[in-house]
């Protein structure tokens, strides 16, 4: 070990407690004290202190974003209700609850589940499907054009990097923002607008995503206030393997291939920045720079090699840059690099920069020596950069060099699993929810209210943002995110499917992307929104004819800090809420990845985002034929309502626009909508569904009136015969969003066979579909007609965001 | 009977290669994906082939301006091989980017000039669209013009456009005079009964609403809209087709198939 002008030696053998947190603090380290404890016990046996590079590569392959040590840590739990206390400790929450019930669940379709850099389900007898869901919280903030397209870019690389890497198809992207048309005056100082973040965000993942050549086809835009400091960019990518590509391993004496970018300064400590609260002394530097052009030739030319066998491993470079890809391939044999072969993109990176960075567009391959030649020459063809930065040993440790000096010399099993666990302690306190005081509502007050949810930013249409998204190319996306019945129109569908004929040739399987998530559910109950998150991704899918017993889901948790007792609380109630629906419902989760941290800090106030799980499903269709959109397609055509509508409006739009106190959060009844799902699926393959919609933000009103306007049609309905539990005002069953429903058009020669697939389900015909484009919604008992043409209900729910 | 053969030209950030691949299969053809590289390496492999195709995508990032590096490359590069084939008869299409290369090289709309005289330009509505049109067909053009790639075609079909900059501006009104008279301007957005359209049925502002030309042989055409993403019904949004089965994308790329068998 030999300090250099560029490698610097790291005094710690010597430092206090006080000293050692200083240090984690002054070099963006983000470690524990008992974290920094651990290193220098390391160091204390080496006798030695670490290089910066040593430190360095501890740094990123500890930091929450690589190690997601808050939930693999130990939790001690304690659940409140009302006088009663319930507690439990957790070892690694994640796998005694999510993982655990796909390991209970064992489908024997899941081919790689929670272990590689994306889930992989069955497609067919030769392919599987991988699906992989991130976020790029924090860059986005700081950048939002450059934080939001390396998210996507960076997500693709997962997908390139599962197995031995898998072709993208499809795109999705969620993100929460603040309210757009707040005034300039009342955001705080140091703080983008909302608005400009937006902006920039759908500008990035736009122009990353149109240049892979990938369609952006599933996604959410949700937006409240709390997401103002700290906006959240989830980026998802669904891609195609061959199963015989699924297992990657890297044998001793494999040579380290890096391709594609060049290394740079820039996303320097992006891992450990992660882990820290944004404040207006953010280091730019810490976001990535992207260029979709240069991955899109990674992407294409990789294929080839994979298909010709030139290499026996691959992973992406994201977070912690080639320290936590060649750390993770060579875990198992130890590597030798040398740092100064990395090419880079202008002189002056020293060892640890080289190391660290996150620059873009890199993957790291393990060749067999004999591969040597033909693997560069292919890159090499179309303009790839490939060079040898080392190789991979059978010593176990991690070796690297600089200009012949040892830089770092770690035992990769330190590295991996010195870690110490700490125990975090967790408590949540369950409210006690109420029905609120009865709403009523007049007939005109009714119209007004209605045109106002629809005009709300999250139930209103993300047309703006949709267009700008390729979301055809590849010619595979059959049901697209904006439907209609001709080629006019833009109807908000539930699903995307993705034909993927190109590829899989002479296929009619399709595979469909859904999401569910509600914030507004998590202001008030966890474990209510992580489960509604669930059935709404399912209800997503189920509505454009997936088969619930071929779906897997994927979580994606955005919370702010865990060291906050009640924030993890709400984390653990979330989680376990996942398992209890993923068992309920059969429906394994596959992959998964947590955001923790998210808050900001302005002078002394700190503000924490409202607790987000996304929940993004995939699942596999037998015969594309058989997908249905929602716009209602002819007029004297039946309505049925499917599922119970009960007096849910906790956390609802109405509540939101009204002011409504109190209100349950909808509950999510498994059974019941489970049974209504699988016989949905067999309705619409027998042939015998015109449209389905699925009934969320807004309730039932909102979802018939989209079906209305979309097809450009009219509908009539009887409010009196809707089923509900209990006695429910008007305004209580039009806009309640209880979870399990559904609203289908029947032709009614279809209608004897449809009455009994649902035979024994809850469920009503509530009216017809009407030629005559007005959106009638009556009750004779309550002397309520809400009447209003369907044009004009599209022109209120698509005017909200155009710019 | 032979196979008809075509060469779909690639470089960096092409990106629609494989669904046009794809799309003359279908027609039956046999299509291979060729990077710029190769040919450039071999120059005559390009007379190899019956159709030469270049496709959708951002080919180079469109950096500097749409198509502009690789028309400059490919005009650079392999300018005497592309021209020869072009004049020779042989079908050639540049679909979205592929139609912003030909532009910018001047290999439409006459590729005896080979001289850029038209451009497409940013879209009016200043970003990036992607959506379904109607296209128009104007009975002077089905009786008159000599454009190989539009033949039985009806009034008016739909297909998807997708891009940033597609509006179609020549360079001068002599040249786009010309282009009307000798029935070049085959594709024009229009609206479902064939009437002029607003935003956003015509989705970019071009000229006279031109969405794709041929030169006056009619075998080389440039268009903005995907035909090889309506080859099937099923990728319609309503999946509306021909024969319950095909797009009008299929008719398109058939066309030039047959037209070489």
């Amino acid at each position: 070990m030999k300090a250099t002008t560029n490698c610097q030696t790291i005094e710690i053998l010597s430092l206090s407690d006080k000293q050692l947190r200083e240090l984690s603090t002054k070099n963006v380290l983000s470690l524990s004290l008992a974290e920094m404890k651990a290193v220098q016990d390391y160091f204390r046996k080496l006798k030695r202190n670490p290089t910066d590079v040593e430190i360095e590569t501890i740094a990123q392959t500890w930091s929450e974003h690589c190690k997601h040590k808050t939930l693999t840590g130990i939790i001690d739990y304690t659940e409140e209700k009302g006088t009663k206390k319930t507690k439990r400790t957790y070892n690694n929450l994640l796998k005694e609850t999510i993982f655990k019930a796909t390991m209970e669940l064992n489908k024997k379709w899941c081919l790689s589940v929670f272990k590689d850099n994306a889930g992989i389900i069955e497609f067919d007898a030769k392919n599987g499907v991988a699906f992989k869901v991130e976020t790029h919280n924090h860059p986005s903030a700081l950048e939002p054009y450059g934080g939001s397209a390396t998210g996507i870019g960076g997500v693709i690389r997962d997908i390139l990097g599962v197995g031995l890497g898998a072709k993208p198809l499809a795109n999705t992207d969620v993100f929460c923002f603040g309210n757009p048309h707040t005034k300039d005056s009342q955001v705080p100082e140091g703080m983008r607008h909302p608005k400009t973040i937006l902006k920039g965000v759908v500008s990035g993942v736009r122009d990353y995503g149109n240049k892979m050549g990938i369609p952006t086809v599933n996604g959410a835009v949700y937006f409240d206030e709390g997401y103002m400091a700290n906006p959240l960019v989830y980026c998802g990518t669904m891609g195609i393997i061959p199963k015989s590509k699924i297992n990657k391993k890297v044998n001793s004496g494999d040579l380290i291939l890096v391709v594609g970018g060049r290394t740079g300064r820039d996303g320097i400590h992006g891992a450990t920045f992660s882990s820290i609260q944004l404040d207006q002394e953010c280091d730019v530097n810490a976001v990535q720079i992207g260029n979709p052009i240069v991955e899109k030739k990674v992407l294409d030319t990789m294929l080839k090699a994979r298909d010709l066998n030139l290499y026996r491993a691959v992973t992406d470079c994201g977070a912690g840059g080639l320290s936590s890809a060649i750390g993770e391939l060579g875990e198992k044999t130890g590597a030798l690099v040398y740092l100064d072969r990395v090419p880079l993109k202008y002189d002056g990176l020293v060892p640890w920069e080289i190391w660290i960075s996150e620059a873009q567009e890199r993957m790291v391959f393990a060749v067999h020596p004999k591969n040597k030649k033909r693997i560069v020459a292919l890159f090499n063809k179309e303009n790839v950069e490939a060079v040898f930065v080392g190789k991979f040993t059978k010593d176990k440790k991690l070796t690297l060099k600089y200009d012949s000096d040892v830089v770092a010399s770690i035992d990769m099993f330190f590295l991996h699993y010195g870690i110490p666990k700490p125990i975090r302690p967790a408590v949540y306190k369950i409210k006690e929810e109420n029905v609120q005081k009865p709403i009523k509502m007049n007939s005109a007050s009714l119209l007004k209210v209605l045109k106002d949810v629809l005009a709300d930013l999250n139930v209103c249409s993300k047309e703006w943002i949709i267009r700008q998204y390729d979301h055809e190319v590849q010619g595979q996306t059959i049901v697209k995110p904006l439907q209609c019945n001709s080629i006019e129109g833009s109807g908000p569908g539930d699903a995307a499917v993705i034909f993927p004929y190109t590829v899989a040739k002479g296929t009619k399987k399709g595979i469909v992307l859904s999401n569910g998530l509600n914030p507004q559910y998590g202001k008030i109950n966890t474990y209510k929104m992580a489960a509604n998150a669930v059935e709404e991704s399912l209800r997503n899918a189920v509505a454009v004819g997936a088969n619930i017993e071929k779906m897997s889901v994927l979580d994606n948790f955005c919370w702010g800090n865990p060291n906050n007792p009640k924030i993890l609380g709400s984390l653990v109630r979330a989680a376990n809420a996942c398992y209890d629906m993923s068992k309920a419902f059969n429906i394994p989760f596959i992959s998964g990845k947590d955001s923790l941290h998210n808050e900001y800090c302005i002078g002394t106030k700190k503000y924490s985002i409202p607790p987000v799980l996304l929940i993004s499903a995939m699942g596999v269709i037998e015969n594309v034929v058989h997908t249905v959109t929602m716009p209602l397609k002819n007029g004297g055509n039946k309505i049925f309502v499917l599922g119970i509508t009960r007096n849910e409006l906790g956390g609802s739009v109405l509540a939101k626009i009204k002011n409504v106190k109190g209100g349950v959060v909808p509950e999510v009844y498994p059974k019941e909508s489970k049974e209504i799902m699988e016989r949905i699926y067999k309705a619409i393959n027998s042939g015998l569904v015109q449209s389905c919609h699925d009934c969320s933000d807004g309730g039932l009103v909102v979802a018939i009136s989209e079906m209305a306007f979309a097809g450009d049609k009219g509908v009539k309905i009887d409010i009196d015969v809707i089923k509900t539990k209990g006695e429910l005002s008007v305004a209580e069953i039009l806009f309640s969003e209880s979870n399990g429903r559904f609203v289908v058009e029947v032709n009614p020669e279809n209608e004897f066979k449809f009455k009994g697939i649902f035979k024994d389900c809850i469920f009503a015909e509530v009216g017809c579909v009407t030629e005559d484009k007005n959106v009638v919604f009556e009750s004779v008992k309550n002397k309520i007609k809400v009447k209003e043409k369907s044009k004009n209900l599209l022109n209120a729910w698509r005017n909200t965001i155009t710019w | 009977m032979k196979k008809v053969k075509a060469l779909i030209l690639k470089t960096a950030g092409t990106n629609c290669d494989y669904e046009t691949q794809t799309a003359f299969e279908l027609c039956g053809a046999a299509a291979d994906v060729v990077h710029i590289n190769s040919l450039v390496e071999k120059k005559n492999k390009i007379f190899e082939y019956d159709i030469l195709v270049f496709p959708g995508g951002f080919s180079y990032g469109d950096d500097i301006a749409s198509g502009k590096i690789l028309a400059n490359e490919i005009k650079n590069k392999l300018g005497d091989k592309v021209k020869k084939f072009s004049l020779s008869g042989k079908p050639v299409i540049g679909i979205c980017n592929g139609f912003q290369v030909l532009v910018k090289m001047g290999l439409l709309p006459d590729p005896e000039l080979f001289e850029q005289t038209s451009t497409l330009y940013y879209n009016d509505s200043d970003k990036f669209e992607c959506r379904w049109t109607y296209f128009k067909i104007e009975k002077k053009i089905r009786n008159e013009s000599s454009c190989i790639w539009t033949k039985n075609l009806p009034d008016v079909i739909t297909l998807p456009v997708a891009h940033g900059e597609g509006k179609f501006i020549s360079i001068n009104d002599k040249l786009l005079e010309e282009l009307n008279k000798n029935n070049q301007i085959v594709f024009r957005y229009s609206t479902k009964d064939g009437k002029t359209p607003q935003y956003p049925l015509t989705p970019n502002g071009s000229v006279e609403q031109i969405a794709g030309i041929c030169n006056t042989k009619g075998n080389v055409f440039g268009l903005m809209p995907h035909p090889e993403r309506y080859v099937l019904a099923l990728q319609h949004p309503s999946r509306e087709g021909f024969d319950g089965k095909y797009g009008w994308g299929k008719i398109i790329l058939q066309n030039a198939v047959d037209f070489v068998k």
